[in-house]
């Protein structure tokens, strides 16, 4: 079988691309090399989407940014993710920095970016934002800024693609391209995919795919984020905060998440190791420091996680979406902020540079743009969660406390099209183990849900696939074992 | 919607819960059971070790044993239960309408509507995770809570890993690292950032020395290591404030490491009812361990995490008791404030209970029960009041794992009737200040 697409990465850029697609009356395919989607950039995003005031004009990422965002409205409409435009502040803490805000106000709102003011009115800022500090002098509000959950976001993507014909194939790691008579082959380790076109969305490992096919004309560096989030119901935010950025950082921001959490972060360093996910003591620090100077309340003792993710940076500071000099071969690559809010504007870009391939782009007769919501026990009333459980006992029973989520919802999680197969795949789809006790109650009961569901041995389920194992064996098992080997070792 | 109606709802199985149910029926008053596992029986299920039942029993149990005691009582006085049954909500009653109502679910008859004149929590505690802690470095798996590690060996049989290093020198921790060596796993380490061991020097002796395993006090974890599973940890020392010192990092390598650095009530359910918690985050509750929800007590860890199972019977009986005498004699008239004195963690005292005494039971026996911050040696244990000092007593030496428990009346001792407040403190003895110098 020759695919017309075949996408490689499953992160936020590669889903938004696999779902535009599948309108057509295309035969596409995804690769992800990760036991899941969303595994990478995605995971460890804060979660905004920008009303896009702040890139330079010279970006094109200014203006995905600005058009991604009216973008999102139908598609949260559409796909069921959790989204909301609260609004965000860009806090001045001292006169002279009301002149760079005026200067986003005035550009942004001639680029169309809609509804933006300033405000100095402290009272009235501090109306809006209790939680601020008396220090703020003035800001920024753009209401068009809203908050997301990034990884619910590209599950509900893939859910829709794979619905409508996109195949999703995880755990495939792609090692080499080889391309002749306008055809790709792409070998990974349990297969090969033939498509006519190929779309890297491969994030920090962009230039390692692109350089597979002779293209080597960009780099991508790693540069860490550290975040640090904070228990619900411990500091209500209602806008999201950021300070006014200097030539060289956006700075720290201090943010609701979609689930009422709150988080702090991200600071930002250049690393050589794609795989340095650590958090660190200098770095969590820093954060902590940072938020303050907006928030002084940061409630340090409800930390209940710190996490780390690595940012795409290419070397041109710019998005790299490319119909390159392979025929068939687009670049989606360098996709750092503000990718998340740009990315269906990125996709439609995508979908033109295909037209231009000469593919003809008809929508399919079957294509359902829905993807329904998944059905969350706290959206229930009594009434009608009673009858829940008399249709399935499932959501009668209570697998973590923290976060109130049922067998049932996470039943669903691995059954769902494109569905979970690991702890963690469960964690980031209904949230099992996302609350105040990190999984400490309900994490052997995932486990035992995954193994039964999925039919394999129990300490076969993993945290996020190979080498991430719970468990060793058996208790006796490895005693035994120890005895045959001439005793247990000192 | 089912609904049930009895006098007294528990809410929890575990020693608490059944120690005092078993007290209510006793009473001859209704009590209905609601345990969100799948047995009766709570966390002592896992705790397969001995040392249960000293003090309550006069013989030495596991916890399973020991739970069992309860259990057939249970069955015997044939109290109603309901298993793999989750509250998930409390409503205090109103003036108008006594009862509380429980709102609960299971997988056989939904959703449930529990009507009672009074609520006993004994929802029990849990374990601080990682994240509380923050730790930096990756997020690696073969991280566990120490009782995590406990569920998977003693009740499911699987094994977390092989070699281990566990964090903070708590009783599960150390309990733990003698269960896992009797395993044929290696625990190269238990790291505890304080100078002394968190739990009981029984446990530091019986199970640690005893094994060889080493106990590094002073230490912290400040890396964790590994992109998967997790590879080994740093461990670096700390200054007084905690803070690392430099150049003292070192690498322990290993497959798991397990946490055991502290235990926190479970009080979601009381604090989404509208009762108040306390800075330990138990409930607030006054001398007959009545939250300041009337008709609703708390006992055992979900009030203050005790050190042994027999301090949580003693204090779960008392809960029933109290919650008895409320349905027999207050019930539906408020009578109960005359006002209240509020008892005021002092110098070196880390929380008390209780929170607050009725005015009108101070002419009884008050049980006090608190925790010091730090360890001590000779040291002076006295209660004041606005005017002064009221009760003094001598204490040869005091540990934060060991909680002080007083029986006192506060009549007899002059307590001054009008004061608003009194405060423990302890403090060290004068003599001992002279001696020094």
């Amino acid at each position: 079988m020759i695919y017309d697409v075949i996408i490689i990465g499953g992160g936020i850029s590669g889903c938004t691309i696999a779902r535009t697609l599948s309108k057509y009356d295309l035969k596409i395919c995804l690769l992800e090399k990760e036991a899941d989607l969303a595994s990478g950039t995605t995971k460890a995003n804060s979660g905004v989407v920008h009303a896009g005031y702040a890139a330079e004009r010279e970006y094109v990422k200014r203006n995905l940014c600005i058009k991604g965002n009216k973008m999102y409205t139908q598609a949260a409409e559409e796909l069921n993710f959790p989204f909301k435009r609260i609004g965000s502040f860009v806090v001045a803490l001292e006169d002279n920095q009301i002149k760079t805000l005026e200067e986003y106000r005035k550009k942004g709102t001639e680029d169309g970016v809609l509804g933006l003011e300033i405000i100095l009115d402290q009272k009235k800022i501090l109306h809006m934002e209790p939680s601020l500090t008396e220090e703020v002098v003035g800001v920024l509000h753009a209401p068009s800024a809203g908050i997301v959950s990034p990884y619910e976001m590209t599950f509900a993507l893939a859910e829709n693609a794979a619905m409508n014909g996109v195949k999703f194939f995880r755990n495939h790691k792609v090692s080499k391209i080889s391309h002749s008579d306008y055809t790709f082959t792409v070998k990974t380790k349990q297969d090969e995919f033939e498509g006519r076109n190929v779309i890297n969305a491969a994030g920090i490992y962009a230039r390692k795919i692109s350089k597979m096919v002779g293209l080597d004309y960009f780099d991508i560096m790693p540069r860490k984020g550290e975040y640090i989030l904070f228990d619900r119901n411990v500091l209500h935010l209602n806008k999201i905060l950021f300070p006014t950025p200097t030539k060289i950082s956006k700075g720290i921001l201090v943010c609701p998440t979609i689930h009422e959490n709150t988080f702090v972060g991200p600071n930002a360093q250049n690393i050589t190791d794609k795989k340095d996910i650590a958090t660190t003591t200098a770095g969590l620090k820093e954060i902590l420091e940072g938020a303050r100077s907006l928030v002084p309340n940061i409630p340090e003792r409800s930390a209940i996680r710190n996490f780390a993710g690595l940012r795409a940076v290419p070397d041109t500071y710019d998005f790299i979406i490319d119909n390159t000099d392979v025929y068939g071969f687009i670049n989606v690559a360098g996709i750092l902020s503000p990718g998340l809010t740009s990315c269906f504007a990125i996709a439609e870009k995508v979908e033109s540079f295909l037209e231009l391939l000469g593919e003809e782009l008809k929508i399919k007769e079957t294509y359902n743009p829905f993807r329904p919501k998944p059905e969350r026990f706290h959206d229930f009333t009594m009434e009608e969660l009673d009858q829940k459980i008399k249709d399935d006992p499932a959501w009668g029973n209570i697998i973590c406390r923290c976060e109130t989520v049922s067998e049932k919802e996470i039943i669903d999680s691995i059954h769902s099209p494109v569905g979970a197969r690991t702890v963690d795949g469960v964690k980031f789809r209904c949230r099992p183990g996302m609350g105040r006790c990190q999984g400490g109650f309900c994490r052997p009961r995932v486990i035992e849900i995954l193994s039964r569901e999925l039919n394999i041995p129990y300490d076969e389920v993993t945290k996020r696939g190979e080498d991430t194992n719970f468990l060793v064996g058996r208790t006796k098992d490895f005693i035994l074992k120890n005895m045959e080997q001439g005793g247990v070792e000192d | 919607m089912i609904k049930y109606e009895t006098d007294v709802a528990v809410i929890g199985s575990g020693a608490a819960g059944l120690a005092a149910a078993v007290e209510v029926k006793k009473a001859g008053l209704g009590v209905l059971i609601l345990e969100r596992d799948r047995e009766l029986g709570g966390i002592t299920l896992q705790c397969i070790h001995n040392g249960f039942g000293l003090k309550e029993f006069n013989e030495e149990l596991t916890g399973p044993e020991y739970a069992q005691r309860f259990i057939n009582e249970v069955h015997k006085l044939q109290i109603p239960y309901e298993l793999d049954t989750m509250v998930i909500e409390i409503k205090p009653g109103t003036p108008e309408k006594q009862y509380k109502t429980l709102i609960a679910i299971n997988k056989r008859e939904g959703v449930i509507n529990i009507q009672a004149k009074a609520v006993i929590l004994a929802m029990g505690c849990r374990e601080r995770p990682r994240g509380a802690i923050n730790i930096p470095g990756f997020r690696p798996s073969g991280i566990y809570t120490a009782g995590q590690a406990q569920r998977f060996v003693n009740m499911e049989g699987w094994l977390p890993g092989k070699t281990y290093v566990i964090l903070g020198s708590g009783d599960i921790g150390m309990i733990m690292a003698r269960r896992l060596t009797w395993e044929g796993c290696k625990v190269k380490a238990v790291v505890e950032i304080l100078p002394y061991v968190s739990g009981l020097l029984r446990n530091q002796v019986q199970c640690l020395e005893d094994y060889d395993i080493p106990l590094i006090t002073n230490y912290t974890v400040t890396k964790i290591h590994g992109a998967n599973r997790i590879k080994g940890v740093t461990i670096s020392k700390v200054d007084r404030n905690f803070d690392r010192v430099i150049g003292t990092d070192k690498f322990i390598e290993c497959d798991t490491l397990l946490l055991s650095v502290g235990l926190i009530p479970e009080n979601e359910l009381t604090f989404n009812a509208g009762a108040e918690l306390s800075s330990n985050n138990g409930p607030i509750v006054d001398n007959n361990l009545e939250t300041t929800i009337e008709g609703v007590f708390a006992c055992g860890n979900v009030l203050q995490v005790h050190d042994l199972v027999d301090l949580v019977t003693a204090e779960a009986k008392r809960a029933g008791n109290y919650a008895i005498d409320y349905i027999n004699n207050r019930y539906g008239n408020d009578t109960k404030k005359n006002g209240q004195i509020k008892c005021i963690a002092g110098e070196n005292v880390n929380y008390v209970k209780p929170d607050v005494i009725n005015k009108s039971d101070i002419a009884k026996e008050i049980i006090f029960t608190f925790r010091v911050r730090y360890p001590d040696r000779r040291v002076l244990i006295q209660f004041k009041d606005e005017n002064g000092v009221i009760y003094k007593k001598k204490k040869i030496y005091v540990i934060p794992s060991e909680m002080i428990e007083l029986n006192l009346n506060l009549e007899e001792i002059g307590l001054n009737k009008d004061c608003k407040r009194i405060e423990i403190e302890v403090i060290p003895r004068p003599e001992v200040l002279i001696e020094e110098d």
